[in-house]
C-alpha cells in the first residue's frame, strides 16, 4: 500500500514528473543511439575486409598499408616488384594471392588492377563476398566493375563507356583507352562501393604511353596494338593473401618481413584495423562522454525537482510522520519515487530508441553504408539502464537527506 | 494497569526550538488520566502544537520527562519512539490531514501499516474503516473517493477515523474544528465525542476557542500548566 501510494504521489504530479521522464527518456536514447552507432561502426568496420590473412605492401606503417590497400586512402610510398610478388607466390604456405595496383583515378573514385580472383577472396562482414547486382565480370582488356557507390554517383550503367585517369588528379585524363562498364556490384557498405576495379593487364595499358608520368611524345598507340603487347606489370601496390593453414600466419608474416630481396612488410588487417580503430575511435569515445554528461544532467535536472517538490510535500511527510513512520521511511520513499523515474525515463529511453532505428536504419544504410541491426536489448543495455536507476537512487539521496532532517526539525506539525 | 496512573504525564519539561527565534517552554506539572477528555486552551503561538510534539515524542525535550502510557519518551531510540507513536498515539490535524492523492480508505487504513498491534486489533480493515465511517456520519460510498474530493468537513472525519483506527489509547487533536464552520463544528465534535467514548480512548484536544469547553471532563489553560518565554534573537 505504501508502494501505491508513492506511486498516487508520483501520479498527483504527473506533469512535472513526466517533464523529469522525458528529460530522463531522450538523454537515455541518445545515450544508447550513440553506442548503437558507435558499436556499430566499429563492427562495420573491422568488417571491412575479412577471410585475408596478410596484406602485403611495400615497408611503411602498417596503419599506412591498411589505408591505402583497403581504404584507398593515401598512397604507397614504394611498390612491391612483380618478381617479389612471384616470388612469394610461389612460396608453399601461400594458398592464395590476388595483387592490387592502385594510382589511378576516374573522377573522385580510385581505379584498383587486380585479377578474377580478387572477387572470389575478398570477403566483408565475416564470409560475404562481392557480386555482381548487374552485368558481369570482367573478362576484356577493357571491361571495369564499377562499385555501388560509383554507379550510384556517376549514373552509370553496364556498357557505358568511361575513361580511366593516370594519377590522381582529375586534369590528366587517358583519353586514349575508353574503358567499357562491364558490371555493377551489390553494395557492400566497405570502400569496394567507391572502386572501379580493373584488370592488372588494364592497368599497363592505360600506362603503355606513359614514361615516368609524363605523356610520351606522338600519336598513342591504337588499341589494336596495345592488345597484342605483353601487358605483365613490373610492380604492384600491395596483395592479399591466405595462407593454407592458420599456424602459418605468423611464420609467413616473418618471412616476408625479413625478405632479403626487396624491404616488405606483412601486417594482420585485424590487428591493423584494431590500430586504426584506436585513432579513429577516440572521437566516438569523446561522443559517448558526451552523451553520458548529457545522461547525468537529466538525472540531476531530476534531484533538482525532487528538491523543489520538498516543500509543497512537508505536509504529506508529516502525516507519514504522525502515523508513526520513521524517517527513513520517507527516505525511503524519495529514493523510490526516483527510481520509478528513473526507470520509467529508462523505459521510454529504449522505446525511443528502437523506434529511432526503425525509422533511421534504412537512412542511414544508404547514407553512411553503416548497417545498425535491430536487435533485443543486449546486457550492454541493460546495464546501462541499470546504470541510470541506479545513478538516479544515489542522487535522489541528497534531496531524501534533506527531507529526513527537514521531517526530524518540523515536528510533526508543519509551520506554514 | 493501575486506573489512577496517568496516561499523560509530562514533569519538569523544558523544550526550546533550535533556531534563531527564540521560543522555550517549561511544563513543571502536567497530566492526563485514562479515559479523560482535557481540552487545552491557549491563544495562537503559546505553544500549543509544540506540547502536542512533545507528547507525540517527534521532537524531544531538552530536561525533564515526558512519559506516554508508562512509558518515558527519551528512553526509546528514535525509531523506536516512532513505532510507539504509531501504536498509542491518533493525530488529528487542524486541516490537511489526508493524503490527498489516496483513497479514503487508503487513508484511513495508512497507520495501521506502522502498527502492527493496532493492525492485529483489526479483523478486516476495510469492514473496520467502513464502519468508523458510517459512525461519524460518512457515507460508505466515500471510501472509494480520492482524499481531495471530499468537503473539509469530511476530511476532518475521516482523520478521525483514522485517529481512532486499530483503538489507540490516546487521540490528540490539534485544532480540529478551527477550519470548519460553527454548525458544523459542533456536529463534528458530536460524532467525534461519541467514538472517543465508545472507543475508551483518552482525548488531549487543544483550541483558541473556549466556547467548545462545556463537552470535556477538564478545561486546562496553557498559562496554568506552561510557562513561556520567547524573544526575538
Ligand atoms: N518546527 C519549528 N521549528 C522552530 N520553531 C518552531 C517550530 N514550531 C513552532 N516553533 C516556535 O514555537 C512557537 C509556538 O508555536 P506552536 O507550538 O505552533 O503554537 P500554537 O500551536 O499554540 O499556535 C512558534 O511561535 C515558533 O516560534
Ligand atoms: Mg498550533
Amino acid at each position: 500500500m505504501i508502494l501505491r501510494l508513492a506511486i498516487a504521489s508520483l501520479f498527483a504530479r504527473a506533469l512535472t514528473v513526466g517533464m523529469t521522464v522525458l528529460a530522463i527518456g531522450l538523454s537515455v536514447m541518445l545515450f544508447l543511439g550513440v553506442e548503437k552507432v558507435r558499436t556499430g561502426a566499429k563492427a562495420s568496420f573491422a568488417d571491412t575486409i575479412s577471410g585475408t590473412d596478410l596484406i602485403v605492401g611495400a615497408r611503411s606503417g602498417s596503419v599506412q598499408l591498411l589505408l591505402y590497400s583497403v581504404f584507398r586512402i593515401g598512397n604507397a610510398t614504394n611498390n612491391v616488384t612483380w618478381q617479389s610478388y612471384q616470388d612469394i607466390a610461389a612460396w608453399p604456405e601461400v594458398e592464395w594471392i590476388v595483387p592490387i595496383s592502385l594510382g589511378d583515378s576516374h573522377r573522385q573514385f580510385r581505379v584498383m588492377g587486380t585479377t578474377p580472383a580478387f572477387f572470389e577472396r575478398y570477403k566483408y562482414r565475416r564470409d560475404r563476398g562481392l557480386s555482381v547486382a548487374d552485368g558481369v565480370l570482367m573478362d576484356d582488356l577493357f571491361d571495369a566493375v564499377i562499385g555501388a557507390d560509383v554507379a550510384n554517383a556517376l549514373g552509370y550503367r553496364v556498357d557505358d563507356p568511361i575513361v580511366v585517369a593516370h594519377g590522381l588528379a582529375s586534369f590528366l585524363h587517358h583519353d586514349d583507352q575508353p574503358f567499357r562498364v562491364a558490371g555493377i556490384l551489390e553494395k557492400t557498405g566497405t570502400p569496394v562501393d567507391r572502386t572501379v576495379i580493373v584488370s592488372l593487364a588494364a592497368i599497363e595499358a592505360i600506362h603503355v604511353d606513359w614514361k615516368s608520368g609524363a605523356r610520351a611524345p606522338g600519336a598513342g598507340t591504337p588499341e589494336e596494338v596495345i592488345r597484342q603487347m605483353d601487358l605483365t606489370p613490373n610492380a604492384i601496390t600491395a596483395a592479399l593473401v591466405g595462407v593454407e593453414s592458420p599456424i602459418q600466419i605468423f611464420g609467413l608474416q616473418r618471412a616476408i618481413n625479413e625478405y632479403s630481396e626487396e624491404p616488405l612488410l606483412a601486417i594482420l588487417p585485424g590487428v591493423a584495423l584494431q590500430e586504426l580503430w584506436a585513432i579513429v575511435g577516440v572521437a566516438e569515445t569523446a561522443l559517448l562522454a558526451v552523451s553520458a554528461m548529457v545522461v547525468v544532467t537529466a538525472l540531476i535536472g531530476m534531484m533538482a525537482t525532487i528538491f523543489s517538490s520538498l516543500n509543497e510535500r512537508r505536509r504529506e511527510m508529516a502525516i507519514f510522520r504522525a502515523m508513526g513512520a520513521r524517517p527513513r521511511v520517507i527516505v525511503a520513499m524519495l529514493v523510490l519515487e526516483a527510481v520509478l523515474t528513473a526507470a520509467l525515463g529508462g523505459a521510454l529511453g529504449l522505446g525511443l530508441l528502437y523506434f529511432g532505428l526503425i525509422v533511421a536504419q534504412p537512412i542511414v544504410d544508404s547514407a553512411f553504408g553503416l548497417w545498425l541491426p535491430i536487435e533485443a536489448p543486449a546486457l550492454r543495455e541493460l546495464w546501462v539502464l541499470i546504470g541510470v536507476i541506479v545513478a538516479g537512487a544515489v542522487v535522489s539521496l541528497v534531496p531524501a537527506l534533506r527531507a529526513y532532517r527537514l521531517s526530524l526539525a518540523d515536528g510533526m506539525m508543519v509551520r506554514t | 494497569m493501575n486506573e489512577k496512573a496517568p496516561i499523560l504525564e509530562l514533569q519538569d519539561v523544558r523544550f526550546r526550538w533550535p533556531g534563531r527565534v527564540v521560543f522555550e517552554m517549561s511544563v513543571p506539572d502536567f497530566s492526563v488520566a485514562p479515559g479523560e477528555t482535557v481540552l487545552l486552551l491557549g491563544e495562537s503561538g503559546s505553544g500549543k502544537s509544540t506540547l502536542l510534539s512533545l507528547i507525540c515524542g517527534t521532537v524531544l525535550a531538552q530536561a525533564g520527562r515526558v512519559s506516554v502510557a508508562g512509558t518515558a519518551l527519551d528512553e526509546l531510540s528514535g525509531g523506536k519512539r516512532d513505532r510507539f507513536r504509531g501504536e498509542h498515539v491518533g493525530v488529528v490535524f487542524q486541516q490537511f490531514n489526508l493524503l490527498p492523492f489516496g483513497s479514503v480508505l487508503e487513508n484511513i487504513r495508512l497507520p495501521l501499516r506502522f502498527a502492527p498491534e493496532r493492525r492485529a486489533r483489526v479483523a478486516d480493515e476495510a469492514q473496520e474503516a467502513a464502519r468508523l465511517c458510517n459512525a461519524l456520519g460518512l457515507p460508505e460510498a466515500v471510501l472509494g473517493s480520492r482524499a481531495a474530493a471530499l468537503s473539509v468537513g469530511q476530511q476532518q472525519r475521516v482523520a478521525v477515523a483514522r485517529a481512532l483506527i486499530g483503538q489507540p489509547p490516546i487521540l490528540l487533536a490539534d485544532e480540529p474544528t478551527s477550519a470548519l464552520d460553527e454548525e458544523s463544528q459542533s456536529a463534528f465534535l458530536d460524532l467525534m465525542f461519541k467514538q472517543v467514548r465508545a472507543s475508551g480512548a483518552t482525548l488531549l484536544m487543544v483550541s483558541h476557542d473556549p466556547r467548545l469547553s462545556t463537552r470535556f471532563d477538564r478545561v486546562v489553560r496553557m498559562s496554568d500548566i506552561a510557562h513561556v518565554e520567547r524573544q526575538a534573537a
